[in-house]
């Protein structure tokens, strides 16, 4: 166990996966000489050589569509886009082919690769550098999304996808890489993937979250607590497949549900959390549930950004819906 | 291929001027006018009162040079980096600044104001060039259009289909490369196998020049030209300057990581300032009393673009509902309600 934030524990791990794995190769844009934008991964082309930790041209089409390549030659490649905003380029790419090629091969061909990009919003970024649209993700078939909330998930989740037959998109929450340290497990450490964590125990209402949002259901948690109110808090760690199992019990025992999400509100992650309870848990909602998310629009400039992301204050209100005060 | 130059870099004139005398004066006081933007806004930024800044210094050349050639009804279509040309064809520094603030309102410049804002994502607005130009064509106007991209950015695929487009329909679009040496930490000849940019020009039927892009005379020629050339209805052309990033990618890069600062000495001795400097100095037409007031006139124009946009008070927590769609559907009300309740719960 060694103590680290976000960015050195994906570093961590993918060091470990480039170390036992000769199959598994970096690309991306300025991930080598520079340790990509986010230092993410610092000193891993000095390790591991250029061939290894490869520095591509400015092409998103280019490094997804290269590596679904490599995916099926059978190697094992972990595409970087820079920020979630900059993967559209490479969309096609992965709609198209990356998701589909099990499907239309009928397992002949396959692909694992695992796409990794930061997301969200929350230090003052420029246009497009605080997307949270990974509900496009998870609306697509044969693609499995990956959102950790803390150091340690994220390591073991990379070490999984990186492993996993098929194709994972890893969204690492920006305003996380740095904000949190905790202690993370040495060498080849596993998480599975699709199984949400109910990091703490509840009684009165179920905050689903995941991501940077985690966090500030953590504070809402805290703050509720503080007026009696018992919340129980699950990271959901994959948005797709969705850990239904975990939701519903969770809902069955507490009768409450706040859904939250950074993503835009229409068919977005929420929705889907409570169409599950909806459909597997009605009986025991003593309310409706209610979504907590960012808004179905461009999400704001720095100026103003802050009416954008779900802030505790909103949580709490949220909670406090659902109890009836 | 040898690039287009005319101006050396002692100042002197390798071929007869494409501008007269007074002209290359009046060009030179926007270039000091553009550095002192450039450096102003770098110690904003480093005050807090900016969010990251991509600097230009190093390019005022191929941006000036450029937008000179330009009418002012003229479409642009450029970058985070082309501060200087957006202005020259009219974008005020108070948009420029309250996009870097974080505001909307920085994407709004006046009308009759031709230059779209800013493209942040890379290489996607090339081919928007080749639409406003193919359009002005179908409403029978002779307007053209510029587009200032990054070597980068011709590694996107939409550079391909842009460059085709304008082959293919002879659209009015002057598509201008800044060839900066860098895309962040990737260096030019990593960036593509080609020897230039120009040459890929060759592949799409638009012919592609070669500038010396810190030479003012040499881009303002070959932007002329191509300009001429998309105004008489030949169709597009593609220019390749070659000039240097002096600065970092952006101030929250840190360039040692990737560049060794050896290799910009030679940069320096071509600042694309100090040879119109030299220039004008020869013909006795400057004076160090003369750039001393023309940088102070810029410096208070530019501080009383930062008062104005800092003293702009910020959109309200609804506003960003309004400026989705002409008007906002039901959904956005309702969000916007709820934001506005909430907000008002959880003070
Ligand atoms: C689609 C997309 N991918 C990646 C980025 C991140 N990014 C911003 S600038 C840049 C380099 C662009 O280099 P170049 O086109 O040469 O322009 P320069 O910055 O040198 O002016 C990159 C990769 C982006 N903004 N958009
Ligand atoms: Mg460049």
């Amino acid at each position: 166990m060694t103590e680290m934030n976000m960015a050195h524990a994906l570093n961590d791990a993918l060091a470990v996966a480039l170390a036992d794995d000769d199959r598994v190769v970096m690309l991306g844009e300025d991930v080598g000489l520079t340790g990509g934008v986010f230092r993410v991964t610092d000193g891993l082309q000095e390790r591991f050589g250029a061939s290894r930790v490869i520095d591509t041209p400015v092409a998103e089409s280019g490094i997804v569509g290269a590596a679904f390549g490599m995916a099926i030659a059978g190697m094992r490649p972990v595409a970087e886009i820079q920020f979630l905003g900059f993967s559209y380029p490479g969309y096609d790419q992965i709609v198209s082919h990356v998701g589909r090629i099990r499907n239309r091969s009928n397992h002949r061909f396959t692909a694992p690769l695992v796409i990794r990009m930061p997301f969200g919003g929350g230090i003052g970024a420029a246009e497009h550098h605080s997307e949270s649209s990974e509900a496009i993700y998870a609306h697509t078939p044969g693609i499995k999304v990956v959102a950790p909330g803390t150091p340690a998930a994220a390591k073991g989740l990379l070490l999984a996808a990186i492993e996993d037959p098929d194709p994972v998109i890893f969204l690492e929450p920006i305003r996380v890489y740095r904000a949190i340290k905790e202690d993370v497990p040495a060498g080849r450490y596993l998480l599975p993937l699709g199984v949400a964590e109910v990091v703490r125990p509840g009684t009165d209402v179920t905050l689903v979250a995941y991501g940077a949002m985690l966090r500030d259901a953590g504070r809402a948690a805290e703050a509720l607590a503080t007026d009696g109110v018992s919340a129980e808090v699950i990271d959901l760690r994959t948005l797709s497949p969705l850990d239904a199992d975990t939701i519903v019990t969770s809902a069955v025992k507490t009768g409450r549900v706040v859904a939250i999400s950074e993503g835009h509100r229409t068919a977005g992650i929420a929705s889907e959390v409570a169409a599950i309870v909806q459909e597997r848990a009605l009986y025991s909602l003593l309310a409706p549930v209610a979504r907590v998310t960012g808004w179905d629009t461009i999400v704001p400039l720095k100026r103003t950004e802050r009416h954008h992301i779900p802030s505790v204050d909103r949580i709490v209100a949220a909670v406090r819906r659902t109890l009836g005060d | 291929m040898d690039p287009l130059r005319i101006l050396d870099v002692d100042g002197r004139l390798l071929g007869p001027s494409p501008l007269p005398p007074e002209e290359i004066r009046r060009l030179f006081a926007v270039l000091l006018t553009v550095r002192a933007y450039d450096h102003k806004a770098s110690a904003l930024q480093r005050q807090g009162r900016l969010a990251t800044y991509a600097q230009f210094e190093g390019q005022e050349a191929a941006q000036v040079g450029s937008a000179a050639a330009l009418r002012p009804d003229d479409w642009m279509v450029a970058t985070y980096r082309d501060a200087a040309a957006m202005w020259m064809q009219g974008y005020p520094w108070d948009n420029l600044l309250l996009g870097r603030m974080g505001d909307e309102r920085g994407g709004a410049p006046p009308a009759g104001v031709n230059v779209l804002p800013p493209s942040i994502t890379v290489g996607a607005h090339m081919i928007h060039a080749v639409g406003l130009g193919w359009a002005e064509q179908m409403r029978g106007t002779d307007r053209i259009a510029i587009t200032y991209f990054g070597d980068g950015a011709t590694s996107e695929g939409d550079f391909h289909e842009a460059m085709n487009f304008a082959g293919v329909y002879r659209t009015p679009t002057v598509f201008v490369c800044q060839n900066n040496g860098w895309a962040i930490s990737m260096s030019r000849d990593r960036q593509t196998a080609s020897e230039t940019i120009a040459q890929k020009g060759i592949a799409y039927g638009i012919p592609g020049t070669l500038v010396d892009g810190n030479d003012l005379l040499a881009v303002f020629a070959a932007t002329r030209d191509a300009v001429a050339r998309a105004r008489r209805g030949e169709g597009a052309t593609l220019i390749e300057a070659l000039t240097q990033r002096m600065g970092p990618h952006t101030t929250a890069d840190d360039a040692g990581r990737y560049r060794e600062e050896r290799s910009l000495e030679d940069w320096r001795r071509r600042d694309p300032l100090d040879r119109v400097r030299r220039h004008l100095q020869a013909s006795g037409s400057w004076s160090e009393d003369w750039e001393h007031e023309v940088v102070t006139a810029a410096a208070a124009e530019i501080e009383a673009a930062v008062g104005r946009a800092e003293d702009l008070a910020p959109f309200g927590a609804g506003a960003a509902f309004d400026r989705m769609f002409a008007r906002p559907t039901a959904v956005l009300e309702a969000q916007r309600a709820e934001l506005l309740g909430e907000g008002k719960a959880g003070s």
